[in-house]
């Protein structure tokens, strides 16, 4: 045997009303010692899968039907033996090791995380209590817990997300074992940490000379981690090549269609994404043909009369799964770059102001007692002042924690804030009554970020969007009230016939224009969209992106864009606002901001967001920053970034930088220019 | 063109409509047995109870002092009590007293619940409070205690139960109703729609309250069983239904004497209470288990 | 963890005073004469008149309340008109027997209940859980009266195994109150038995479905030691609740059980109370329950507190 794992034809089923579904469909990959292995696919593709079975993991209703598993120096195919045999719980744990998405659910809440970490250790090495304990805390170190001796007897809910993955890291590595699975490992956690805990597992990975697998949907990960890539598609490996051939020579139209449908953070102005128009089957009605055909750009008829293709040879290493010829797919990508794009949305912004937040304050008042007495305040934001024009887009970004939702809140006057002025066309609603609000609830709307949560599941489509015309009594007949509807399903891409569904009987991408029909519905001038596609998938939120760009042409409405993604924030943004801990760093022309950062966290974290680009990742640095994004409770004194900055001087102790134009509207709160 | 295609495809994808969705809850619910079983004894005992007068071989509260204590003949099926009356047919009544009750009581203790219960969670503050420490009193007495000394100041019979039985089973609906317009007060979609100037009632009525309901059928359906034997338990120590209304759980305690000379008097009602409530439960968990895909755990 | 106690007792306090109040004006609500309602109608003028003010009814209700409550926290709850004694006496000879029998029925119910709901999870969806949840599910529906009827029947007048009837104190007559107890026993344990089986299980499935259960199996531990460290700790703590319920009930519920088998406990004294219209009585013995129900519920939490680490107090 030649690689430290093989793997071929795994088969998992999972058994849904009585019919089996197969969430796995005959995916084989291979892993040499040492060596960093990226799995890219959406959500429900089987990555996660195919990694439970190897390990046997996969428990009912689900079941490995069939393949082989053979690890380097064990003799037989690993799936023969029983999922609880001691042969498999001594590989799981202990050859291979597994990092698990969910870093608040994946530790048990009741036992402390060096006895748990302990546990591992004495069941795959041979050491006793004691010894066993050294390694823990040598584990804990290697992971940067500090304090790692007083930290073992701490439970997983005494730690933040971060460090909680950071102990899972710990735990997954205690046993030496060959091969550490990452299974959307860092998803969860922001930006800034993801990449620590990437760059940590990938140096840990190198020194051990431990082989990885990174499980995940971020492309930029697997570009700026990963040396050799597998592209998941609907249950089967559709393309695999190094990473460099991954993203520079694709074969695969899906991995083509996928990376024309991502923004990235050195895109052009004006560039257009290119969706993939639809969805991924639906396990249980996958087709035989490709299950790629009903998307594809490149399909040709024959396609669907053929079995669904196998990996071929295209290259040194690299393998597709696509049964048209070089040339066709090179005909074709010629025919598909001369096709008329429409192009990118002509975006018109006034000189008008149609949003001016000055000053903004909002505190939390923390209670305590049976009486409720307040001992004392979260300074939830402090001093937020931006301005927004009509027709613009002004992008939110930051870490959890940094105020981007209260200050939404602020703006739609959920909250009141406690200090400053919202005006909104002139007039200033921060300290109005909800009675005097009416008038202006109809003219700024809001996006949310879970299709899911957001809809009532009790009403149907059409009585959603339809709310707002009735409450603002916008329409005369119920005619007129039906044709307006109609018009904004339509507006959004939805079909009006059906109008009369229940959200739970749409897509998340349509879930998601049900709710932009919804603020829409209003006509309002200003659209807060908070991170509305973060719950999207990669191909879906291309389709997403594109429909708020053609309706701001459209109309000349406003957005305030939140997101974490700053790749989507710069693409959507005319201006960009950073927060960092309830306060506003930076305010900048997106592309400036991108090109120029002047605050040192804005710096940060453009390092630290991992972009589809390899020839863009390697000339990058390792993160300039530390440590994780304190609670918003013990906010430090002085700069709120200071104890996280490199350059930060005994000034930024002490007082808070004030934001300054430092020219063409770059607006920067540091002392590095004062 | 583009156009079309992309609504061709989202018909393509949209789920299931309601009608499939209640077919398959309902294929769900049945594909156990044992629920299949129950639902059917469940309709059977309610419609001997709906048609007793046509189902009953004999009045039930006719006595004939010379046929008392009989055992179990062709002419009696489970025999006769103390006055010669027909158990059968007693018991048959008394499925009438059982669920009447069950439902009556659980109807006012869900009405009365509910409403606090709404209260306390769309205001909080003071309402709150108050409400709580009350609901949190009637639960610190046990619920057979409380209806029994309930049972002492107002007296005993089927509408009175029911009331005395609806309000000690009334704090359940409170803490649950709380509960669960405290969590969907906080959804995105209550928000979306109090941004778009709802105002509160109808908020309350239109997105708060419609969301609600589906735990707290869950719970009435298990609940009724509890009921019908805190009911029969009531009835047996003396206190709920008097004679000579027939009810389950007098009949046992009446029949309890005379276990040497008829055993079918004191056991067969009881049995009948058992089965009732059997087949009650089975149902409400299946019903629970069926809209609640997160009881199918694994190992 | 001071702090939190002594706040769940400051609430239980406030509980406990609305429900004095309640028991309290229940009383008012008695249809009829207070006085002829315990002394019976034919009494004199003057007899009246004696007992009208020693009941204070020339008062306004909130000093009846006042003076009521200020002796009951003494345990001053007045006499038993149908007992002809001290309310506090009758007490002390029958909550002993109730709280004996609650007692030891708890601490059978509860391992039992366990293990059963344990095996019945691990073996989920095998013969033996179906017998396991289906035997739980049934006995959970047994009315108690019935269970103890059926018994009295099965093994007293059937198999003449056991005596049908009776208590004595096992330092009385250890064999005597051996057989006598078995059979209630049984009756107050079969339903706790159940139910905590019924409760283990779900909240064991519950678990064991969890992220951090998948995470240890992925450590390649034992199936034992998934269940038996990872598992049950985690699935017990909700089990804990449902003790409290259990042990409140039990002593407010043990009358059904008492009357069958003529045990002289606290149910049977309401249900005697109750039927002879004893005011005082049904007074203490209703506070009396809803007392150690309160008590029972602050150990609850104080115990819920010490094991789930993710309080914190």
């Amino acid at each position: 045997m030649k690689h430290l794992l093989e793997v071929n034809g795994i088969h998992t089923c999972f058994m849904m009303d009585g019919k089996k579904v197969r969430a796995v469909d005959g995916v084989s990959f291979h892993l040499d010692r040492g060596e960093i292995v990226g799995v890219v696919g959406e959500s429900g593709s089987g990555k996660s899968v195919t990694m439970m079975s190897v390990l046997q993991l996969v428990g009912a209703p689900g079941f490995v039907e069939s393949g082989t598993v053979y690890l380097d120096g064990e003799e037989k195919n690993l799936l023969e033996y029983d999922g609880n045999s001691e042969k498999m719980r001594s590989v799981r744990g202990g050859r291979i090791g597994m990092i698990f998405q969910e870093p608040m659910t994946s530790l048990n809440p009741v036992l402390t995380i060096g006895y748990q970490i302990q546990e591992n250790i004495m069941k795959h090495l041979d050491m006793d209590r004691q010894q066993a304990k050294e390694r823990t805390i040598e584990m804990l170190r290697m992971v940067k817990i500090p304090d790692a001796e007083q930290r073992f007897d701490y439970y997983p809910q005494q730690f933040s997300g971060g460090m909680r993955q950071r102990i899972m890291i710990a735990m997954a590595m205690s046993a030496k074992p060959d091969i550490l699975i990452a299974d959307e490992a860092t998803t969860a956690l922001d930006v800034t940490t993801q990449a620590q805990l990437l760059e940590m597992i990938r140096s840990i990975a190198k020194e051990t000379n431990t082989a990885v697998i990174l499980v995940t949907h971020n492309l930029g990960i697997v570009a700026r981690f990963a040396e050799r890539i597998y592209v998941m598609y609907s249950g089967s490996v559709v393309e695999t090549a190094g990473t460099r051939d991954i993203f520079k020579h694709s074969e695969h139209p899906y991995t083509r269609s996928l990376l024309r449908a991502i923004p990235r953070l050195d895109d052009p102005r004006d560039r257009i994404l290119i969706p993939i128009e639809g969805l991924p089957p639906n396990p249980a009605l996958r087709p035989d043909y490709c299950p790629f055909y009903d998307r594809c750009e490149y399909r040709k008829p024959e396609c669907a009369k053929r079995n669904k293709p196998e990996l071929e040879k295209v290259g040194e290493e690299h393998y597709s799964a696509c049964w048209l010829t070089r040339e066709e797919l090179r005909q074709k990508e010629i025919e598909i770059q001369n096709t008329p794009r429409k192009a990118a949305p002509q975006k018109n912004i006034g000189s008008e102001k149609v949003l001016e937040v000055k000053n903004v304050r909002k505190y939390f008042p923390v209670l305590k007692g049976i009486m409720k007495r307040k001992i004392g305040e979260v300074k939830a934001i402090e001093e937020i002042t931006f301005d927004l024009h009509k027709g613009e887009t002004m992008g939110i970004v930051g870490e959890s924690g940094c105020g981007k939702t209260t200050m939404a809140r602020c703006i739609m006057r959920v909250y009141r804030p406690e200090e400053g002025e919202i005006k909104f066309s002139g007039v200033d609603i921060a300290q109005m009554k909800d009675k005097e609000l009416q008038p202006y609830r109809s003219r700024i709307a809001m996006i949310f970020q879970d299709p899911f949560s957001s809809l009532d599941p009790r009403q149907t489509a059409g009585s959603i969007v339809a709310e707002s015309l009735l409450i603002n009594k916008s329409c005369k007949t119920k005619e007129e009230l039906n044709r307006r509807v109609d018009e904004l399903f339509t507006l959004v891409g939805l079909d009006p016939g059906l109008k009369d569904r229940v959200p739970h009987e749409f897509s998340g991408g349509q879930r998601q224009r049900l709710g932009i029909a919804r603020a829409l519905s209003s006509d309002p001038d200003v659209i807060i969209c908070d991170e509305p596609i973060s719950a999207l998938d990669v191909s879906i939120q291309a389709q997403i992106i594109n429909l708020l760009e053609e309706l701001q042409a459209k109309l000349g409405v406003s957005y305030l864009f939140i997101a974490h993604d700053l790749a989507v924030v710069k693409h959507i943004s005319d201006r960009v606002l950073v927060m960092y801990l309830g306060r506003v760093v930076e305010i900048a022309d997106a592309q400036q901001l991108y090109a120029n950062p002047m605050h040192p966290y804005t710096e940060a974290l453009l390092a630290a967001v991992p972009e589809a680009d390899p020839d863009v990742e390697e000339g990058k640095a390792a993160v300039p920053i530390s440590g994780e994004v304190p609670s918003i409770l013990n906010r430090p004194q002085g700069c709120p970034f200071h104890d996280r900055c490199s350059k930060a001087s005994e000034r930024c102790r002490k007082e808070v930088p004030k934001l300054m134009d430092k020219g063409d509207g770059h607006m920067v709160a540091c002392f590095l220019y004062q | 063109m583009e156009k079309e295609n992309t609504v061709v495809q989202e018909r393509k994808e949209a789920g299931y409509s309601r009608r499939e969705k209640a077919v398959k809850f309902f294929r769900v619910l049945f594909k156990r047995k044992l629920v299949l079983i129950s639902a059917v004894g469940l309709v059977l005992i309610v419609l001997m109870a709906i048609f007793a007068p046509l189902v009953a071989p004999y009045d039930p509260n006719v006595q004939s002092l010379m046929d008392a204590l009989k055992t179990p003949s062709s002419q009696y099926l489970l025999g006769t009590d103390n006055y010669g009356r027909d158990i059968l047919s007693r018991i048959i009544y008394g499925a009438r007293v059982s669920l009447i009750v069950g439902v009556l009581a659980v109807g006012i203790a869900c009405a009365i619940g509910t409403f606090f219960g709404m209260l306390a969670g769309f205001f909080g503050g003071i309402v709150d409070d108050v409400i709580n420490r009350i609901s949190e009193a009637i639960r610190s007495i046990p619920q057979i205690v409380l209806a029994m000394a309930l049972c002492a100041v107002f007296g005993g019979g089927i509408i009175n139960l029911s009331i005395i039985l609806g309000i000690s089973n009334m704090a359940v609906y409170i803490r649950m109703m709380r509960g669960q317009v405290l969590s969907i007060k906080e959804t995105d979609y209550v928000m979306a729609a109090k941004l778009q100037g709802n105002k509160s009632l109808r908020l309350m009525f239109k997105h708060v309250l419609p969301n609600c309901i589906s735990p707290i059928i869950v719970q009435m359906t298990l609940q009724v069983g509890q009921t019908i034997l805190s009911e029969a338990g009531l009835s047996f120590l003396g206190l709920g239904i008097s004679a000579p209304t027939a009810s389950w759980g007098s009949i046992v305690s009446d029949g309890r004497v005379y276990l040497m000379q008829n055993p079918f008097f004191a056991l067969a009602p009881g049995v009948c209470i058992a089965l009732l409530v059997i087949f009650l439960n089975t149902v409400g968990d299946g019903v629970r288990d069926a809209l609640d895909p997160r009881m199918r755990g694994r190992l | 963890m001071g702090r939190f106690i002594l706040k769940r007792i400051g609430q239980t306090l406030i509980v406990l005073f609305i429900v004095s109040v309640f028991i309290f004006l229940l009383v008012s609500f008695l249809p009829g004469d207070p006085v002829y309602a315990m002394l019976g109608g034919e009494i004199t003028q003057e007899t009246y008149d004696r007992w009208y003010l020693e009941l204070g009814l020339d008062k306004p209700l909130i000093l009846r309340y006042l003076s009521w409550i200020s002796k009951a926290v003494t345990g001053d709850f007045g006499m038993s008109a149908s007992q002809h004694k001290e309310v506090v006496a009758v007490l002390a000879e029958r909550v002993p027997v109730t709280i004996y029998l609650s007692l030891l029925s708890f601490f059978i119910s509860i391992p039992l209940g366990i293990l059963f709901g344990i095996i019945s999870a691990v073996n989920r969806g095998k013969l033996l859980d179906s017998v396991l949840t289906t035997f739980a599910n049934v006995c959970c529906c047994l009315p108690q009266f019935f269970l103890s009827v059926l018994f009295l029947y099965l093994f007293s007048i059937k198999l003449h195994l056991l005596p049908s009837f009776g208590f004595v104190w096992p330092w009385e007559d250890l064999q005597k109150s051996l057989l006598q107890t078995i059979m209630p026993l049984l009756c107050l344990t079969i339903g706790g038995i159940a139910s905590i089986c019924r409760q283990t299980r779900s909240s064991m499935l519950e678990v064991i479905g969890q992220d951090y259960i998948r995470t240890a199996k992925s450590k390649g531990l034992a199936q034992n030691r998934i269940i038996f460290v990872h598992a049950m700790k985690n699935a017990l703590i909700p089990v804990i609740t449902l003790m409290g319920l259990r042990l409140g009930g039990l002593i407010g519920g043990s009358m059904f059980v008492e009357s069958v088998f003529n045990i002289p406990g606290m149910g049977t004294l309401l249900v005697m109370a109750i039927q002879a219209q004893d005011i005082p009585l049904i007074q203490a013995c209703v506070l009396l329950i809803a007392v150690v129900a309160c008590v029972v519920n602050i150990i609850t939490d104080i115990v819920y507190a010490a094991v789930d680490p993710r309080i914190k107090v």
